[in-house]
């Protein structure tokens, strides 16, 4: 939180407070806002927060513990498929959300360790084609194992999936007060998501400034002189791989929920590619960075969608690009900028291993001596 | 004297070239041991098969009265034995001080579960890593530099922050690998002083040293490796005399003796 609050141009650094307020008060009425604009708006902005929990998740393995993952979309997928499997006329299984989620994010994790152990070696490039790998090999798995047993029910996915139900209260209805008001019902998600992303902060904060976080940090700025001090590199990477795979797991099963269907398409490797943009964007190995970046290149897209297509037909008559293709374009343009212009990211802010309330307490102690 | 680590014909081949050979030496509690030798001598190679860096193809170390585990890094520093590298190797993008709690991390506990909830233990353990690495960094004499980046410290800073890490990790056994090199004169003088104060507070240092004038003045006792083989161990008087030795730095080589 108070690397967020520090990221607010301007105001972070004058007025914490206020900016800590301003952070608040933007990620309350957001939806209301995006509302405005149309009920598809408030969607963008529910994905945007599911976005934001992978980038999150995925900063945790690759800022924190510096290790390269380009399958991480793969965890995504286990948790949202048995989110699906658990819940739908698929199985004709439907356990209660509570149930289900600690046993995605259980899954995920051990899928975490499974590609944790075969590339505990392995490093930079090589351990970006291994994960990168593992990824492709989950979602052809989810594709292909409609054959001989139907159990993923192949490229056409799985639909009808049973939305959250939180202890009997259906998040999918939209609520009616009086005669003339109703709550819509992507507003509680988008709450339901927003508490589920400020929870993720704050587990990752607290990891962070731990003796975890740093032993994390240390095996990524120079693994021998890590293992010299005693850090169990094994361990402390198979600790990464388990608890960022739980982050996507728990997203995974919120976006199913979320989404009512899941298919093998929606965890491609673009999706992987796309979350990795998103950390390194807003800034690698800081929070922040993670929110940011997640925030921006998931509104991205849509924001050029509702402009490109209307202006273009304004100006040329007929759509000559279709916003897909510009998309990609304008990623890749505004990624290479940033290589160029802020390499270290948007908000390049370095992150704190240490309470900075323990050390003032430990200098003012000391100054009294 | 009680003897703290006994090295038992340690050897270590790569390829063709045999680093260590047979080398067997005793270190004993509370002295300063240095270990010198002309470049290629084979000492750092002995440094890293003794903290588990390198696995030895022969020999074994007894520590403390039983036998040292090889190959698991995390587990010789378990049992007492830290040490430093001969070119720096911070946590470049860590202060000061989060380098020192860093190298605290196998002297605490907090498991997953701890640091997500915050519980009291996890919390007071936190607390006493952050005062212990300050007084580290004190003791090294560069506690006003715990807030910078460690990659923005001043080279002899960089040593020192660096045997500060070492200390964390609470040895008995302190190894040091040319904690001198690159030091100017008053550097090595600082240094020099530091050592001494480690040894007076009870842990046994072993030095790798290319600066003779510090190896004498400091060092109770002193081995010589030459191509991987130890061809004197006495007081520094003795060695300095040492016909073997003077051959091998002057020249002349292994057929001298």
């Amino acid at each position: 939180m108070n690397e967020l609050v520090a990221a607010v141009p301007w105001l972070g650094k004058r007025n914490p407070t206020a900016a800590r307020w301003l952070i608040i008060i933007i990620a309350i009425a957001a939806p209301f806002i995006a509302w405005q604009f149309g009920r598809s708006w408030v969607r963008i902005l529910d994905f945007a927060l599911l976005y934001m929990m992978l980038a999150l998740g995925l900063n945790l393995v690759v800022g924190f513990a510096g290790l390269l993952d380009l399958g991480y979309i793969a965890f995504y997928a286990v948790g949202a498929y048995t989110f699906a499997f658990l819940a739908s006329p698929h199985f004709d299984i439907h356990l209660p959300f509570w149930v289900i989620l600690p046993l995605g994010a259980a899954f995920a994790a051990l899928a975490g360790v499974m590609l944790g152990f075969p590339v505990l070696r392995l490093r930079g490039d090589y351990l970006a084609i291994v994960t990168l790998g593992f990824g492709e090999i989950v979602r052809i798995f989810m594709l292909n194992l409609n054959h001989p047993v139907n159990i993923t029910n192949g490229p056409q996915g799985i639909n009808m999936i049973d939305p959250i139900s939180l202890f009997g209260w259906d998040l999918s209805r939209n609520i009616r007060i009086g005669e003339d008001f109703t709550i819509n019902s992507l507003f509680l998600y988008y709450y339901f998501f927003l508490a589920a992303v400020v929870a993720s902060i704050v587990f990752i904060q607290r990891l962070q400034i731990s003796r975890i976080g740093r032993a994390w940090a240390a095996m990524r700025d120079d693994e021998l002189a890590a293992k010299a001090i005693g850090i169990n590199t094994r361990d402390m990477k198979l600790l990464a791989f388990a608890l960022g795979a739980t982050f996507g797991g728990v997203a995974g099963c919120l976006f199913g929920a979320f989404q009512g269907f899941v298919s093998p398409e929606s965890f491609s490797l673009m999706e992987s590619i796309a979350v990795l943009t998103m950390v390194v964007f807003g800034g690698m190995g800081n929070i922040a960075g993670a929110v940011v970046g997640a925030f921006v290149l998931a509104l991205l897209p849509e924001v050029l969608r509702d402009v490109a297509v209307p202006l273009q037909q304004t100006l040329f008559g007929h759509v000559l690009l279709d916003p897909e293709v510009l998309r990609m374009l304008l990623l890749s343009l505004a990624m290479i900028l940033m290589m160029l212009l802020r390499p270290a990211g948007m908000i390049p802010a370095r992150a704190r291993y240490c309470h900075d309330k323990h050390l003032s307490a430990t200098l003012k102690r000391e100054g009294a001596k | 004297m009680i003897t703290l680590l006994e090295a038992r014909n340690i050897g270590k081949r790569f390829g063709g070239l045999q680093a260590l050979s047979d080398v067997s030496l005793t270190i004993r509690k509370g002295e300063v041991y240095g270990l010198i030798g002309p470049n290629g001598a084979g000492k750092t190679t002995f440094f890293n098969v003794l903290t588990g860096a390198y696995t030895p193809d022969g020999g074994e170390f007894v520590f403390n009265g039983s036998l040292l585990p090889t190959g698991k890094p995390h587990k010789v520093v378990g049992r007492g034995i830290a040490r430093t590298f001969q070119n720096i190797r911070l946590f470049r993008d860590l202060t000061a001080l989060e380098n020192v709690m860093a190298g605290h991390h196998i002297r605490t506990k907090a498991g997953v579960w701890g640091v997500l909830t915050q519980n009291r233990f996890t919390r007071e353990e936190e607390r006493l890593t952050t005062e212990r690495a300050y007084e580290l960094l004190r003791y090294v004499g560069i506690e006003r530099f715990a807030d910078v980046v460690s990659k923005n410290l001043s080279y002899g800073d960089q040593r020192r922050l660096e045997i500060a890490r070492a200390l964390a990790t609470e040895p008995q056994l302190l190894a040091l690998d040319e904690p001198a090199a690159g030091m100017n004169a008053t550097e090595t003088g600082q240094l020099k002083q530091l050592i001494q104060q480690i040894r007076n507070d009870g842990i046994t240092v072993m030095l790798i040293e290319h600066d003779v004038k510090l190896v004498m003045g400091l060092c109770d006792r002193v081995a010589v490796l030459d191509f991987g083989r130890k061809i004197a161990e006495d007081v520094p008087a003795v060695v300095q005399k040492d016909d073997a030795v003077i051959a091998a730095y002057l020249g002349g080589g292994k057929h001298a003796h």
